[in-house]
C-alpha cells in the first residue's frame, strides 16, 4: 500500500514538473509553424521550404531570438493531402498556439486551410505563386500573382527581344491555378489582338509522362507559320518527361520558345539542360542574379544544409522576404498578437534578394520585381530582361469579367478583401 | 620520361590546332571591330555585330560565333573579348592562349533567343560551303527560315555546283518556299510545283499564306493542289505517328506490367509495392551513374545504363526475395493483408528512399546514344528513347517467357502455380520456388524501372504513377498470362493515342478507363485466362 502511495506520489510529481515545464517553455518560446508536405507528391517541393524557415528560425536564435524570448519552429507534416492540411492546420493553432504559419504549396491546399484560419484568426504566410483571385485578412500572399508572373512573361515574348509571338499554345497541368491563369491569359491575349484562333489551351492529368502526343501537336499548331510561344503552367512531375521530349523532338528555343511558371533552378536539377537552352521561366527571383543579398543568402543556405550543390529558388525568396517581414512586424507591434502584427505588416519593407525592395500592401499581397530568364547549360537561367521597378500585385485580375469592381484592401474605410464598396463606406 | 613526351606532344597538338582557324587571314579592322561590338549594350548592337561578321566572310568569325552560341564568350575588364575552353582562355580576336585570366574578372557575354536564332543562321550562311552535306544542309535551310536578303540568289547559285542528292533536294526546298514570295509570277508557280511534293507542316503553312494574298486564279488553283496533296500525305504520316506512340507507350506500360504479370498474375499476391520496385530500380540506374561519373573515365559513361540493368534485377530482386520471406508469405490466401501490409510497404520504402537521397527529382542523364530522334517526314520526330525502351520491352518479353518456357525453374514455377500440393509431392520445394518467383517478377520491374528512368523522373514517387496502369494492364490482358500482358499494354497504350490527339489526354484517359470497365463486365477474366492457383483459391 505504502508502495502504491509512493509510486502514485512520484507520478504526481513529474506530471507537475512536467507542466510547468510545459508552461515555462510556453512563456519562453515564440511558437512558428511550419506547415508543409516532407511526404508524398509535394514533398519534392515544400521540403526545401521547411528548410528555409528553419534556416530563418535558426539565424533569429542566434541574434538572440524575437522580443527577448527563443524562436521555436513547431513542424508537422500534412503529407500531400488536402484535408490533412486543414488538421494540421488546427493542430498548430490550437493545440499548439504558434503566433504564425509559413506554408502550403498548392492552391487547394490554401483553400483547405483557409476556413481554420479564419476562424482561429491565424496568420499565414504563403510562399508561392498562385492564380490570384483571393485576399484573407489571415493569408499574407508572398509568391507572386499572375500580374507578376504570367503577363509580363507573355508581354516579353510579344516584344522584339522576345521573338515578337503571335500565336500561342496555353499548355497546363488540370487543376485551378492552370485553368485560371490561362483565363486571364486568354482575356489578355484577345485584349492585344490575338485571335481565338490562334490561341491552343491544352491540359493534361497530374504526373503525366507521356509527351508525345502533345509535343506533336505543339510542332504542329507552330507549323501555321506565324510565330509561336508555349505557356506552361504544368506543375510538379510532368515537368521532367515534357521537357525531355520537348529536347528529344528537337524543339529549339529560337524555334518555339517555352516559359513556364512553375519550373525554377530546383525542378532543372533532375533534367539534363544541355538541349534546353534558351526555354524560358519568369520569377521574381533567380539564384543567378549577383547581389551581395542573394550571395550571402546563397552561402548561408549551403553553409544550413551542408551541401554545395543544393540550390536556391524563387518559394524561397518569398518565404525569405514572408519571415523577415513577420519579425520586423513583431519587433515594431512589440507583441505577437495577430490583430497588431497584420496592422504592422502593411508597409512593411525587405530588401529582395535580387535588388530593390519589396513591400507589403494593404491588400496583403507584396509589390515586387519580374525577371524573365533563360535556361542555361549548367541548369541556372540567364535574366535577359527584367522590371524596371517592382510590380503590385493584383489580387483581383482586370482580364477576368466577374472581378470587375472587386476590391482588396484591408485598410480603413475597405477592410475586406472582396468587396465592391468599401464595409465602412457610412463613417467616410 | 615516355609518359611525359606523350603529354608534351599532345599538350602541342591541342594549341596548335585550333589556332589554325586564326592564322589564315591576317587581322583586319572590319573584324576587329565587328568582334568589339559584339558585346555589345543592346541585343540589336549584337545582332548587328554578328550580322557585320557573317557578311566579312572571314574564316576567323566562325569559332568567334560558335564561342558566343555556346555561352563560351566573355569579356575582360578592358573590355577585350576572350574565348573559354575547358578552363583554359583564348583571345577572341588572335586566338592566342592567356595564362594570367581569372574567372572572376570576367563578364559573361548573354545573349537571348533573338540573338540565338540569328547567331544559327549566321553560323550556317558560313557553311554554305562546308564539306560535310549535314551542315551544307542545314545552311540552306537556316538560310530560308531566315529569309535574309538575297539568300534566293546565294541558294540558286549553290544549287548549279551542288551534286549531292540530299542536299539538292533540301536546297530546292528551302528556294521554293523564298520563290513563294517572289514578284516574279512564273518563279511562284514553279515554287508551288515544287512544294507540292513536300510533307513538311511548315510548308502547308506557307502555301495557306500564300493563297491568302493572292489573286492569280492559276496561281491560287495550283496551290489548292498542292496544299490537297500535303494534306492528304501528312494526314497518313499522323496515323503512323500515332500508332508508333501508342506502341511506345505500349511498351512502357509492358515494361511496367510484366514483373506484376508474375508477381500478381502467377502468384495472386496483390503487390501494391509494386511500383516502388520501379522506383527502386530507377535508383540503381542513378547510383551507377554518379558510380561512373565517379570512378570511371567520361568516354564510358554511356555504357553506364547497360552495367545498370543487371544491377538493377539483382538488387530490387532480392528487395522482392527478402520481401516475399519476411512478410508476404505468411498472408497467402488472405488477399486484403496482402494489399494493405504492401501498400504499407509501399509508403516505407519511399519514405526511406526520401531519406537517403532527399525528395528531390534525380538526374538520370540519357546517354548521347538515347538522345534525341531522327526527323521523319512531317514534322514526325523518331525519338531514341522510345525506340530503344520499344525493342528493350521486347528482348525482357522474350527472355522471360523463354525462361518459363525452357528453364528448370520456370518449370517448378509453373508446377507451383498449377497445383502446389502436387507440385510439393513430387519434390519441388514450393517455399523456395515463391521466394525466387516473387524475386523475378520484382527483378524485372527494378529493370522497368531502369527503363523507365530514361523517359520521366527520377522520384521518390515514381512508382505511384504506374501502380495502377500496371494493374490496369494484367487485368485486361488476363491474370497469368504473358501473351495477355503483351496484348493488353499495347492495345491500351494504341488506343490511348489515337484517342489523344481528339479527345485530349485528360478525356482520352477516362475513355479508356470506361472502356476497361465494360469490358471486364464482358470478360472478368481478360483476354486471356490461364488456369492457376489465382483462379482456384
Amino acid at each position: 500500500m505504502k508502495l502504491m502511495r509512493t509510486i502514485a506520489g512520484a507520478g504526481a510529481l513529474i506530471a507537475v514538473a512536467t507542466a510547468s515545464q510545459a508552461a515555462m517553455a510556453a512563456e519562453d518560446t515564440i511558437k512558428v509553424g511550419v506547415l508543409h508536405s516532407l511526404s508524398g507528391t509535394m514533398a519534392i517541393s515544400e521540403t526545401t521550404l521547411k528548410d528555409t524557415v528553419l534556416m530563418m528560425v535558426d539565424d533569429l536564435n542566434k541574434k538572440g531570438g524575437l522580443l527577448g524570448k527563443k524562436v521555436e519552429a513547431v513542424v508537422v507534416d500534412p503529407a500531400s493531402n488536402w484535408p490533412l492540411f486543414a488538421e494540421k492546420a488546427r493542430e498548430l493553432l490550437e493545440k499548439d498556439k504558434v503566433a504564425v504559419v509559413f506554408g502550403c504549396w498548392t492552391s487547394v491546399s490554401r483553400k483547405s486551410v483557409l476556413p481554420v484560419f479564419e476562424q482561429d484568426n491565424g496568420l499565414l504566410f504563403y510562399p508561392v505563386q498562385y492564380e490570384g483571385e483571393e485576399s484573407s485578412n489571415n493569408v499574407f500572399y508572398t509568391g507572386a500573382a499572375p500580374n507578376q508572373q504570367a503577363i509580363p512573361a507573355v508581354e516579353y515574348l510579344m516584344s522584339k527581344d522576345g521573338g515578337e509571338a503571335k500565336r500561342w499554345v496555353l499548355e497546363g497541368t488540370d487543376y485551378v491555378y492552370p485553368r485560371t491563369t490561362n483565363k486571364i491569359l486568354r482575356a489578355f491575349l484577345n485584349s492585344k489582338g490575338i485571335a481565338d484562333a490562334d490561341i491552343l489551351e491544352n491540359y493534361t492529368p497530374f504526373g503525366f509522362s507521356d509527351w508525345q502526343t502533345e509535343v506533336g501537336k505543339i510542332k504542329q499548331f507552330a507549323a501555321a507559320g506565324k510565330k509561336t510561344a508555349v505557356v506552361s503552367t504544368i506543375n510538379g512531375d510532368a515537368n521532367v518527361p515534357f521537357y525531355k521530349e520537348l529536347a528529344n523532338q528537337g524543339i529549339k528555343a529560337s524555334d518555339i520558345p517555352v516559359v513556364a511558371f512553375s519550373v525554377g533552378e530546383e525542378e532543372l536539377a533532375g533534367i539534363d539542360t544541355k538541349n534546353l537552352v534558351g526555354h524560358l521561366a519568369a520569377w521574381n527571383y533567380f539564384e543567378s542574379v549577383k547581389t551581395p543579398e542573394n550571395d550571402a543568402f546563397i552561402k548561408q543556405w549551403h553553409a544550413y544544409v551542408k551541401n554545395d550543390k543544393r540550390t536556391t529558388n524563387d518559394p524561397m525568396e518569398a518565404t525569405y522576404i514572408g519571415f523577415k517581414m513577420w519579425t520586423q512586424a513583431v519587433l515594431q507591434a512589440g507583441t505577437t498578437d495577430v490583430n497588431a502584427v497584420r496592422q504592422a505588416l502593411y508597409g512593411q519593407k525587405v530588401k529582395n534578394l535580387t535588388g530593390g525592395e519589396a513591400v507589403m500592401n494593404s491588400n496583403h499581397h507584396l509589390s515586387k520585381p519580374v525577371m524573365i530568364g533563360e535556361i542555361k547549360p549548367d541548369g541556372q537561367f540567364n535574366v535577359v530582361w527584367k522590371t524596371k521597378s517592382v510590380i503590385k500585385a493584383d489580387a483581383w485580375s482586370p482580364f477576368i469579367a466577374e472581378d470587375k469592381g472587386k476590391v482588396a484592401d484591408w485598410t480603413f474605410p475597405w477592410a475586406c478583401g472582396n468587396c465592391t464598396e468599401p464595409k465602412f463606406k457610412a463613417y467616410q | 620520361m615516355k609518359a611525359l613526351r606523350l603529354v608534351l606532344v599532345l599538350a602541342s597538338i591541342l594549341c596548335i590546332r585550333p589556332a589554325d582557324a586564326w592564322a589564315a587571314d591576317a587581322p583586319s579592322g572590319d573584324f576587329e571591330s565587328a568582334v568589339k561590338a559584339l558585346n555589345g549594350d543592346s541585343y540589336d548592337d549584337k545582332i548587328a555585330a554578328i550580322e557585320a561578321l557573317g557578311a566579312l566572310a572571314d574564316g576567323r568569325a566562325a569559332p568567334v560565333l560558335q564561342a558566343m552560341l555556346d555561352g563560351h564568350l566573355a569579356a575582360l575588364p578592358d573590355q577585350s573579348l576572350v574565348i573559354s575552353e575547358n578552363g583554359a582562355y583564348r583571345d577572341a580576336l588572335t586566338g592566342a592562349i592567356l595564362n594570367d585570366v581569372k574567372a572572376d574578372d570576367l563578364s559573361d557575354i548573354t545573349i537571348n533567343n533573338r540573338v540565338r536564332g540569328v547567331l544559327d543562321g549566321v553560323l550556317g550562311q558560313l557553311s554554305l560551303k562546308s564539306p560535310d552535306p549535314d551542315a551544307r544542309r542545314k545552311a540552306a535551310q537556316a538560310m530560308a527560315d531566315r529569309r535574309t536578303p538575297g539568300a534566293a540568289e546565294v541558294l540558286r547559285a549553290m544549287l548549279a555546283g551542288e551534286t549531292d542528292a540530299s542536299v539538292r533536294s533540301t536546297v530546292e526546298a528551302a528556294l521554293g518556299t523564298l520563290d513563294l514570295l517572289s514578284p516574279d509570277r512564273s518563279r511562284r508557280l514553279a515554287a508551288i510545283a515544287i512544294l507540292a511534293g513536300s510533307s513538311d507542316p511548315n510548308v502547308k503553312g506557307q502555301l495557306e499564306r500564300l493563297q491568302d494574298g493572292e489573286k492569280d486564279p492559276e496561281l491560287r488553283k495550283a496551290a489548292d493542289k498542292a496544299i490537297a496533296s500535303i494534306t492528304f500525305r501528312l494526314t497518313l504520316i499522323n496515323v503512323g505517328a500515332n500508332l508508333f506512340q501508342g506502341l511506345s507507350l505500349g511498351s512502357v506500360l509492358l515494361l511496367a506490367a510484366i514483373g506484376l504479370a508474375i508477381t500478381f498474375g502467377v502468384m495472386g499476391v496483390i503487390n501494391m509495392a509494386h511500383g516502388e520496385m520501379i522506383m527502386l530500380g530507377a535508383y540503381t540506374a542513378y547510383v551507377v551513374q554518379e558510380a561512373f561519373v565517379a570512378w570511371l573515365p567520361p568516354t564510358v559513361i554511356g555504357l553506364y545504363l547497360v552495367v545498370a540493368v543487371p544491377i538493377a534485377f539483382l538488387a530490387t530482386g532480392l528487395v522482392g526475395i527478402a520481401l516475399e520471406r519476411g512478410l508476404i508469405r505468411f498472408l497467402y490466401g488472405r488477399p486484403l493483408e496482402t494489399l494493405l501490409s504492401t501498400w504499407g510497404i509501399s509508403l516505407i520504402l519511399q519514405q526511406v528512399v526520401r531519406s537517403i537521397f532527399g525528395a528531390p527529382n534525380k538526374e538520370v542523364a540519357n546517354p548521347a546514344w538515347m538522345t534525341g530522334g531522327v526527323d521523319m517526314t512531317g514534322g514526325f520526330t523518331l525519338t531514341w528513347n522510345r525506340l530503344v525502351i520499344i525493342l528493350f520491352c521486347l528482348a525482357v518479353l522474350g527472355i522471360l517467357a523463354a525462361v518459363l518456357r525452357y528453364s528448370r525453374f520456370g518449370l517448378q514455377m509453373r508446377a507451383v502455380a498449377q497445383n502446389r500440393p502436387m507440385a510439393a509431392a513430387m519434390g519441388i520445394r514450393t517455399g523456395r520456388v515463391d521466394a525466387l518467383t516473387f524475386g523475378l517478377g520484382s527483378g524485372i520491374a527494378g529493370i522497368a524501372g531502369v527503363a523507365l528512368s530514361q523517359i520521366g523522373n527520377v522520384s521518390p514517387n515514381l512508382g505511384q504513377g504506374y501502380i495502377v496502369d500496371s494493374f490496369m494492364v494484367v487485368v485486361f490482358g488476363g491474370v497469368g498470362s504473358l501473351w495477355g500482358t503483351l496484348l493488353g499494354a499495347t492495345s491500351l497504350g494504341v488506343v490511348n493515342k489515337l484517342l489523344e490527339p481528339y479527345a485530349g489526354a485528360m478525356l482520352g484517359k477516362i475513355l479508356v478507363l470506361v472502356f476497361i470497365i465494360l469490358f471486364i463486365q464482358k470478360r472478368p477474366r481478360g483476354l486471356f485466362a490461364l488456369k492457376g492457383r489465382s483462379i482456384e483459391g
